[in-house]
């Protein structure tokens, strides 16, 4: 605040007096240092008042004023304000950014069912060396890299620093990359194809020596994906005892449960909202 | 001289009455006129209340099957073991009435009110009660429950850990997605005191879920009447395509004011394992000693860890497979492996008449973490 305030009250100061000049370049690229041409004689005080930050330093009014690469990371307007003992001078340029080199890549979501269409959304972020947003059209490669299939890539052209492609998740599951490039950047990002809802679950039953082990077929989605291990599965079994429920984790592509029973027994499974076939077992069957 | 001789006679006198006034607060007359148990409900009362001073020794004293009961099995009854509720738990006070008396055997309820980390949780027992003399001694149920022997049980079930974004790294890396949960059904009940909305959620995910579901009422202006969360009427921990019931209460609050409800399920990507397994065995709706509709069974800890404190919730559903209730119940024991434990959760008497079918999902807390 205090050096806006100062900036400030400079501007007003060189907008009043004009013995001195100064002539800056009207563009200057971010990262890259400029030399600023001054008239006038004498010992001056040179500010440089930018988006992000305000220098000051005694400079001799005539001389060229050299301006460091580090002062002029940040891509935005500039004021160099020169203040002789004849008044001040100022003068405004703007700094662009640099050559696309760096990339913020946002994939969305981390997990995926499979076969989602345009479930995926991949938006990069174009920035130069110094975290400057390039405003300007540049060429964006993204590219999917699954595990076992060949490379696809497409261009698209950053509008506004931002380029992005939506896509759809594959039949199969598995982790699959996706990258994007510009420039001698290029971000790699994972997504989880995870396999979908069961399908066809079937369970069956049989005798152990104390109780009925009742466990499914391996489970798998309509795509033929094995559904996670750690995904609940919910036997229910009514019998003469009463009714019994027990939530068991899918290990090693089935879940399976032991139960005891008396007399007749239903025994229905569950998986989320899927439903799957029904058993009736009877005494010793 | 008189007034340095008065303070001291005043300052003890006044100690002596504090003392007598506690000693007739904190009940120790009644124990005192219960020592000698002339009758059944005395001998209970008195053995009750040795257990809540946690006299243990003397209350133990009291039994007429010492020889059978094992003194510690008899204090873990009210103190609790292996991390169960009871550890974090007092007996705060009892109701003793008889049920059948006679000249030399009577057979007394007990309904312990204990006042537990997670609230109020009663116990009913039924004691029988016998003569010895002048004097009536508790006989104490002996503990049947099977004992499971040493052994390794091997464990396999999955763990999930979570690696999420690091504080150093820059803007745009990736972290991972909240898990994806959705509100599979939302009811609203007007209950004579409150409005409640009962329902089921499901983890649509592949991986672990913390789950809370809130609501909010809106009046016809769409303007905030009340909001509340399910709390611990849910199972906060769902694992992949888990189904939890909840249950959000809103006391004081009646249904012809609310025009809308605005749902909200909130989940968050927490580290998990797919142990412990429970299975409910056994599960019927009775009426309990008390008359009162509940549901009740058995809980089953098929692995080898101890669960602590199962937390059994209940969704009830109609004809038409809607959920019209649910309810929940902490038990008092600890679930040791393979070792069954009994439970019953209430359920209303108007309720009960349209249940048609019921599930069970147990929760656990671990106070050994």
């Amino acid at each position: 605040m205090r050096t806006l305030t100062t900036g400030f009250a400079l501007l007003l100061a060189a907008l009043g007096a004009s013995a001195s000049e100064i002539h800056p370049p009207a563009q200057a690229t971010a990262g890259t240092a400029i030399t600023i041409a001054t008239s006038g004689s004498g010992s001056a005080s040179f500010y440089l008042i930018g988006p992000a930050s305000a220098s000051k330093r005694q400079v001799q009014a005539g001389s060229d004023i050299s301006v460091d690469s580090e002062q002029l990371e940040h891509a935005g307007r500039y004021t160099a304000i020169l203040c002789a003992s004849d008044g001040c001078a100022s003068a405004s340029f703007v700094v662009n950014p640099a050559a696309p080199n760096r990339l913020s890549f946002l994939v969305h979501p981390s997990r995926v069912p499979v076969d989602s269409p345009n479930r995926i959304s991949a938006v990069a972020f174009v920035f130069d060396n110094f975290h400057n947003l390039v405003l300007q059209p540049e060429s964006v490669t993204f590219s999917i890299l699954p595990k076992d299939g060949k490379e696809v890539s497409a261009r698209r052209n950053s509008e506004n620093g931002v380029a992005w492609v939506r896509l759809s998740s594959a039949r199969k599951e598995g982790a699959t990359r996706l990258g994007t490039a510009i420039g001698h950047a290029n971000e790699i990002r994972v997504v989880q194809q995870v396999a979908a809802d069961a399908c066809n679950l079937r369970i069956r039953a049989s005798r152990t020596k104390r109780d009925l082990l009742v466990e499914t077929d391996p489970v798998r989605d309509c795509s033929g994906n094995s559904v996670p291990d750690g995904t609940v599965v919910s036997f229910t079994k009514v019998d003469g005892a009463g009714k019994t429920t027990v939530d068991v984790p899918i290990k090693r592509g089935v879940a399976k449960v032991e139960m005891p029973v008396e007399g007749r027994a239903r025994i229905t499974v569950a998986s989320g909202v899927v439903t799957g076939n029904e058993l009736e077992v009877a005494g010793a069957q | 001289m008189v007034m340095k001789r008065g303070l001291p006679i005043l300052l003890a006198a006044l100690t002596a009455a504090l003392i007598v006034i506690a000693w007739f607060q904190s009940g120790a007359i009644g124990r005192r006129e219960m020592r000698s148990a002339s009758t059944p409900d005395q001998a209970v009362r008195l053995m009750l209340s040795q257990i809540q001073g946690h006299n243990f020794d003397a209350a133990y004293a009291r039994l007429a099957n010492k020889s059978d009961v094992d003194k510690n099995t008899f204090v873990r009854e009210f103190n609790g073991s292996y991390g169960s509720l009871l550890t974090i738990a007092s007996l705060e006070s009892f109701d003793v009435w008889g049920l059948h008396t006679t000249d030399q055997e009577a057979t007394m309820r007990a309904k312990l009110h204990y006042s537990t980390g997670v609230g109020p949780l009663d116990d009913i027992r039924d004691l029988k009660v016998e003569r010895a003399g002048d004097t009536w001694k508790v006989f104490w149920p002996v503990d049947r429950a099977a004992k499971l022997p040493p052994q390794v049980i091997p464990v396999n079930y999955l763990r999930w850990d979570i690696i999420s974004r690091g504080s150093g790294d820059d803007w745009g890396v990736q972290n991972v997605d909240s898990p994806q949960v959705r509100i599979l059904s939302m009811n609203a009940i007007q209950r004579p005191d409150s409005v409640v909305l009962v329902g089921e959620v499901v983890n649509e995910d592949s991986v672990p879920a913390y789950v809370n579901v809130g609501a909010t009422l809106l009046d016809p202006n769409e303007k905030e009447l009340a909001q509340e969360s399910s709390f611990d009427k849910i199972a906060h921990t769902l694992l992949p395509r888990q189904v939890s019931p909840y249950r959000i209460d809103f006391p004081g609050m009646r249904l012809d004011k609310i025009k809308s409800v605005r749902m909200d399920a909130k989940a968050l990507l927490i580290a998990a394992s797919a142990d412990p397994v429970i299975e409910v065995n056994q599960q019927k709706l009775e009426n309990d000693p008390l008359g009162k509709k509940v549901l009740s069974g058995e809980l089953t800890n098929q692995s080898g860890q101890i669960v602590n404190i199962p937390h059994v919730i209940a969704a009830y559903y109609d004809s038409n497979g809607k959920v019209i209730w649910v309810s929940d119940g902490y038990v008092a024991q600890a679930l040791l492996p393979q070792v069954p434990v009994p439970f019953a959760v209430d359920l209303p008497p108007d309720i009960a008449k349209n249940v048609q079918t019921y599930r069970v999902v147990v929760n656990h807390y671990d106070t050994t973490s």
